[in-house]
């Protein structure tokens, strides 16, 4: 961006540029995108409640079905938990790994963000 | 207390629902409230700024043009680079939820308005908008292989079926955690506003002008605070459309 403003350049030239630019040429590059900065706490400590109680809600939801009163609950209890730690987990490693996340390509850490010149 | 009694609102009267106009058909209560009226009011002027500002398309734009186009090209921008080149047709409804939240966000924070983001019926109705789409969108464009969103790779076999019921969990978490962090958001902060106004007032009669001084302050710096998380929240909420949307798009 900061050679971008030279007069000579001829137009092929910036058009390139500004076609990588919007993603429409094979140097696209799809960073994870900028994190906000604030509300990442209150985000992850939303995942852990909620997947708590996403789980309990399905072992009572069972047990009413089943008739198994407690017990699924509280195997869902634990269900939830893990799930909770798995959403804390994905959270730090990037905004962008939630559910069914998987190693496609290089890690995102070791790529460097300025690719295109 | 007594002194309560008389006061005039709580810190937590400001999110009652008032019908409007009652309207009732059979057993239910379909009134026009003060929250409806401020969703017509912010999908109004969503509307009208974007009408008006392009009905000339100036080629150098105006004031409200240009504020149109910068709208636009953050919400083209964050989906192309959160959501992958793909989910360009998804930018009108990423665009839409945005200025919705947006707009409701920020109304809110012109006194004697109602803020409908601070109800979580309204929040998760929009959540789980987003969930369903993504959801029916997955199912669409890779049918059946959708289910492998469950399917965790690199977990031992033995571990499988404990891994797919917590992925399963997790799913369903997102809607909800997707809707309790702008409900609670904006309904925290609008509360905390109040409480330090109150203490402003009530401080300022009950012994002198001077003891309100501080509270006066914090609730200023507040409400620059809040217009922050007004915006952030908006912003938190489009950008996690987006990589949801992705995840249902680049399904491998």
């Amino acid at each position: 961006m900061a050679a971008g403003g030279s007069p000579d350049d001829d137009f092929d030239a910036r058009l390139q540029r500004a076609r990588a630019q919007r993603g429409e040429t094979p140097a696209t590059r799809r960073g994870p995108g900028s994190k906000p900065p604030m509300g990442i706490g209150f985000r992850i400590g939303v995942d852990v409640a909620a997947a708590l109680a996403v789980g309990m809600g399905i072992g009572y939801a069972l047990d009413y079905w089943l008739g198994t009163r407690p017990w699924l609950m509280v195997v869902f209890f634990f269900l939830g938990a893990g799930a909770g730690v798995l959403n804390v987990y994905r959270a730090v490693r990037g905004m962008g790994y939630e559910v069914g996340y998987r190693h496609s390509g290089a890690p995102p850490a070791a790529r460097d963000d300025e690719s295109d010149e | 207390m007594a002194a309560e009694a008389h006061h005039p609102a709580g810190p937590l009267e400001q999110f009652s629902i008032e019908p409007l106009i009652p309207i009732h058909i059979g057993r239910y209560d379909l009134s026009f409230s003060n929250s409806a009226l401020f969703m017509l009011v912010a999908a109004g002027l969503v509307t009208l700024l974007m009408t008006v500002s392009v009905k000339r398309g100036a080629l150098v734009p105006g004031r409200l043009q240009s504020l149109a186009e910068l709208f636009y090209e953050f919400i083209a921008n964050m989906v192309r680079d959160n959501a992958g080149h793909d989910a360009r047709r998804f930018v009108p409804f990423v665009f839409s939820l945005f200025m919705f939240i947006l707009l409701g966000n920020l109304l809110g924070m012109i006194p004697y308005a109602f803020t409908f983001t601070s109800h979580i019926i309204v929040t998760f109705a929009l959540a789980l908008t987003v969930f369903l789409l993504v959801t029916v969108l997955g199912v669409i464009l890779h049918g059946f292989h959708f289910l492998s969103l469950f399917v965790p790779e690199g977990v031992p076999k033995v571990l499988l079926p404990l891994m797919v019921v917590i992925e399963i969990i997790s799913y369903l978490t997102r809607p909800i955690s997707l809707s309790v962090r702008l409900f609670a958001n904006m309904m925290a902060g609008h509360t905390m506003m109040k409480v330090f106004a109150s203490f402003a007032v009530s401080l300022g009669v009950g012994i002198g002008w001077v003891t309100s001084v501080a509270p006066l302050a914090l609730v200023i710096a507040l409400t620059g605070f809040e217009i922050l998380v007004a915006v952030l929240q908006a912003y938190v909420f489009a950008i996690l459309t987006c990589l949801y949307l992705r995840d249902a798009i680049e399904l491998h």
